[in-house]
């Protein structure tokens, strides 16, 4: 085989480049997120439940938060009737954050651990939090 | 073939790491446009495209005058331009490549860049112009590679290469139209608001891009063995002229239509470009410059015991070039800027950013020109003697 | 079987090249569209209807200083419009400028004094023919059916040919990051982001809630809203029974804010009638 010294380092070099998140990573424990749901607004709901139910809003909320976006610009259509029937007025800054008015302990929590940054805030403008 | 381009003289590394090194500056500047915004470059509420717009119109047409060695040699069996033609094809894949990157760093959200695809819009001249300048690039880069790869075997290309080939010719035209409709369909823009506009883009084009090309050719012969041919050089020589000719024509053609008629909105823009508006006249040497340059090469390219002369004709393809990118270029652009829609004028310079960002978007353009030509003139010494038939 | 290595790489790319067409193709067309069903979309209750809105400029009611103040903070203010104190980076969604700039060509030397410097109320003229809706790439500014000209700033990327196209000068790109130039954020209402064109809106928020724009809300009636192609709409009256202008109507791009002059009434008999 020609090149062997050449072909055996390049593959060393790739190998260490690609392993580089796990090895880099060795020792580094992240806690599961828990994000916080005790704002001042959620613990006097009645019904401590978000326009759709937990599990989907867990999965599916940055297409539901594209849908309203698309629906309130777009169409004009600011009023959104969930699957139970309810009504809620489509604004991210003055519905989604008025529960969650808490985005460092909801919002950022499990973004910061997927590694995701959403790009909302850059406009929307995010709740004053309390410093605690 | 690719390889031929990874072996090469000292001369040429020291070239390509120079390059290189441009390039590395010009992104590390980008990197803080992208960061701060375009607030970092000299564009204003008012005068809203300058240089970067400016050299992605002037690229276009670069790249569309391949097709004016590509009609004599494939439509008319012009078997002079049989060596150069290769080299006509890369410069397009190269000024084509510049073209996207001024549009992409001239973008406020570059990464947004893929909605054009996403929410295609047949009503915007820009979606249609990303169309064909992504198509001329793709037909570019198959031809060229075609061929020369046919070249290197001593075949003819394969028999699906010409009907490409022939595609390109009108696809060639149509990239240089379509960016001339950019701008000359906007209501209350007066200076771009002509129908010559798509011709006279077509004639400077046709003018600029093959004047660079015998620039270029020059330069190929000089430090390599490869030889694209004296009378192949010429007759680019003839091409260059006319069209340079009809270039000036038709900016003369505006200016009457303009001076005459004085309408307001018609002169004023000539008037800041040449003479300088309510005081403001940053851009009336430049302007001038090019008018002069323009004269002198026309001067030098319309006798032919001049053009004859090779380095005079160099001379006369350097003033023109320098003079169509002064026009093309800068004043173009800016000219539809100024006075604005309030008839107030603002005036426009590039910053430094802008400007070494600029150089830097050349500078890729000039090291895949390089590469290409490396790998084309590689082939062409190795089969040096052997006669080409396509 | 037997393959040759230049066959073996022409299947091997054309496969690859085949897969990645179809997991794209198949992954954009299996984003959900309406992924829940019983879910809905609609208009708000209180939201104001029209087919075209409209305003009219009466500056005969525009006076003092502040009467021109009023108005144009009540709109840069709520829409959280950064002040850059700098005409390079400037954004301005409702602003003030002469006679002479707002209608260039129109002006004569020998105009009433009042009509050459009093500064006229200058926004996006919602242009029922719009040249900006008609060159964006992405359709992120699009008329909606209420005739607005609106646009999308999550779409947007920033390649200005609107501003190049508008020949009224509404549009506004966002050369800094807007943030640090608010003094006030309004926290109801979203800022911009660097690399985006923006400009006034009509309020289609506050017109969401039963509102009148800002500006028409903060003016003491010199600023008429309305649908104009209802005959029966308050700016269809004016129109009917005042002289009104257009900011270079001749273009073809049918703005449709008009603008009633403040003539003296000695140049026009019968003009205080208007009043």
């Amino acid at each position: 085989m020609y090149d062997t010294g050449k072909i055996i380092f390049g593959i060393v070099i790739f190998v260490l480049f690609a392993t580089f998140p796990f090895y880099s990573n060795i020792g580094k424990v992240s806690a599961k997120p828990e994000p916080k749901l005790d704002t001042p607004v959620i613990q006097q709901l009645a019904e401590k439940k978000c326009v759709e139910s937990k599990e989907f809003m867990k999965v599916e909320h940055m297409q539901l938060l594209n849908e309203w976006r698309d629906s309130a610009i777009r169409e004009g259509r600011r009023v959104y009737i969930n699957s139970e029937g309810k009504e809620f007025k489509i604004s991210l800054q003055n519905t989604c954050m008025n529960c969650h008015s808490n985005k460092k302990e909801f919002c950022d929590k499990c973004h910061n651990y997927a590694a995701v940054k959403p790009y909302c805030w850059t406009c929307h403008i995010e709740p004053k939090e309390k410093q605690l | 073939m690719f390889e031929k381009a990874l072996v090469g003289s000292k001369r040429y590394w020291t070239w390509v790491i120079v390059l290189l090194a441009v390039i590395g500056i010009g992104f590390i500047t980008y990197l803080q446009q992208f960061k701060l915004g375009l607030g970092i470059t000299g564009l204003s509420r008012d005068v809203s495209w300058g240089l970067y717009i400016g050299q992605f119109t002037f690229l276009v047409g670069v790249a569309a005058s391949a097709v004016m060695l590509v009609i004599p040699y494939y439509l008319h069996d012009f078997k002079k331009f049989g060596k150069i033609v290769i080299l006509g094809e890369f410069l397009a894949v190269s000024a084509v490549t510049m073209c996207i990157l001024f549009i992409f760093v001239d973008m406020g959200q570059p990464m947004r860049i893929m909605n054009v695809i996403l929410h295609p819009t047949p009503n915007s001249i820009m979606f249609w112009d990303s169309v064909v300048l992504g198509g001329y690039l793709g037909l570019n880069i198959i031809i060229g590679w075609a061929t020369l790869h046919a070249d290197k075997k001593g075949t003819r290309p394969a028999a699906w290469v010409k009907p490409l080939i022939y595609l390109s010719i009108p696809w060639a035209i149509s990239i240089h139209t379509v960016t001339a409709f950019l701008y000359a369909g906007l209501p209350g823009r007066h200076f771009w608001l002509s129908a010559i506009m798509a011709a006279r883009f077509l004639a400077s084009a046709f003018a600029g891009g093959p004047a660079l090309l015998i620039i270029l050719a020059l330069i190929v012969r000089k430090f390599t063995k490869f030889d694209p041919g004296k009378e192949a050089i010429q007759a680019i020589g003839k091409i260059v002229t006319y069209a340079m000719i009809a270039n000036v024509f038709f900016l003369l053609l505006e200016i009457f239509t303009a001076a005459y008629s004085s309408i307001p909105g018609h002169t004023h823009p000539f008037k800041y470009l040449y003479f300088g508006l309510e005081g403001h006249a940053r851009l009336v040497p430049l302007m001038w410059a090019s008018s002069i340059l323009a004269i002198v090469s026309i001067v030098l390219l319309v006798f032919p015991s001049i053009r004859k002369n090779e380095s005079m004709l160099a001379l006369a393809c350097i003033a023109l070039f320098v003079s169509l990118w002064i026009d093309k270029g800068f004043g173009l652009i800016i000219g539809g800027f100024v006075p604005n829609m309030f008839e107030k004028v603002t005036e426009y310079w590039p910053t430094l950013p802008e400007t070494i960002i600029t150089i830097s978007v050349w500078a890729v353009g000039f090291l895949i020109l390089t590469i290409l030509y490396k790998v084309a003139v590689s082939v062409r010494e190795e089969t040096a003697g052997i006669e080409l038939e396509h | 079987m037997s393959m040759d290595r230049r066959e073996f790489l022409k299947i091997a790319g054309s496969s690859t090249f085949l897969a990645t067409i179809g997991i794209g193709a198949g992954w954009i067309l299996s984003r959900p569209g309406e992924f829940l069903e019983a879910s809905q979309f609609l208009q708000t209750k209180e939201l104001l209807k029209a087919k075209q809105w409209a305003m009219v400029v009466d500056m005969r009611k525009l006076k003092t200083e502040e009467d021109y103040k009023k108005v144009i903070d009540a709109c840069h203010r709520i829409h959280n419009v950064p002040n850059f104190d700098n005409p390079k980076d400037e954004v301005k969604w409702i602003w003030l400028d002469t006679f002479e700039h707002a209608f260039p060509g129109q002006e004569s030397e020998f105009m009433p004094e009042q009509m050459k410097h009093k500064p006229f109320v200058l926004l996006c003229n919602h242009c029922e023919n719009p040249p900006c809706v008609r060159v964006c790439p992405t359709k992120a500014t699009f008329k909606r059916k209420d005739g607005i000209t609106m646009q999308d700033l999550h779409r947007c990327i920033g390649c200005r040919y609107c501003m190049a196209a508008c020949p009224f000068g509404a549009r506004s790109f966002n050369y800094r990051d807007p943030r640090p130039a608010i003094k006030e954020p309004n926290p109801e209402y979203p800022t911009r982001m660097i690399g985006v064109v923006e400009k006034c809106t009509f309020c289609e928020e506050r017109l969401a809630k039963g509102q009148m724009p800002a500006c028409v809300e903060a003016s003491n009636g010199a600023l008429v809203f309305g649908d104009i192609s209802d005959p029966n709409s308050e700016v269809r009256k004016i129109l009917n029974t005042n002289y009104t202008i257009r900011r270079k109507a001749e273009l073809g791009t049918r703005p449709v804010v008009y603008y009633i002059l403040d003539i003296p009434t000695s140049v026009v008999p019968g003009g205080e009638g208007n009043v």
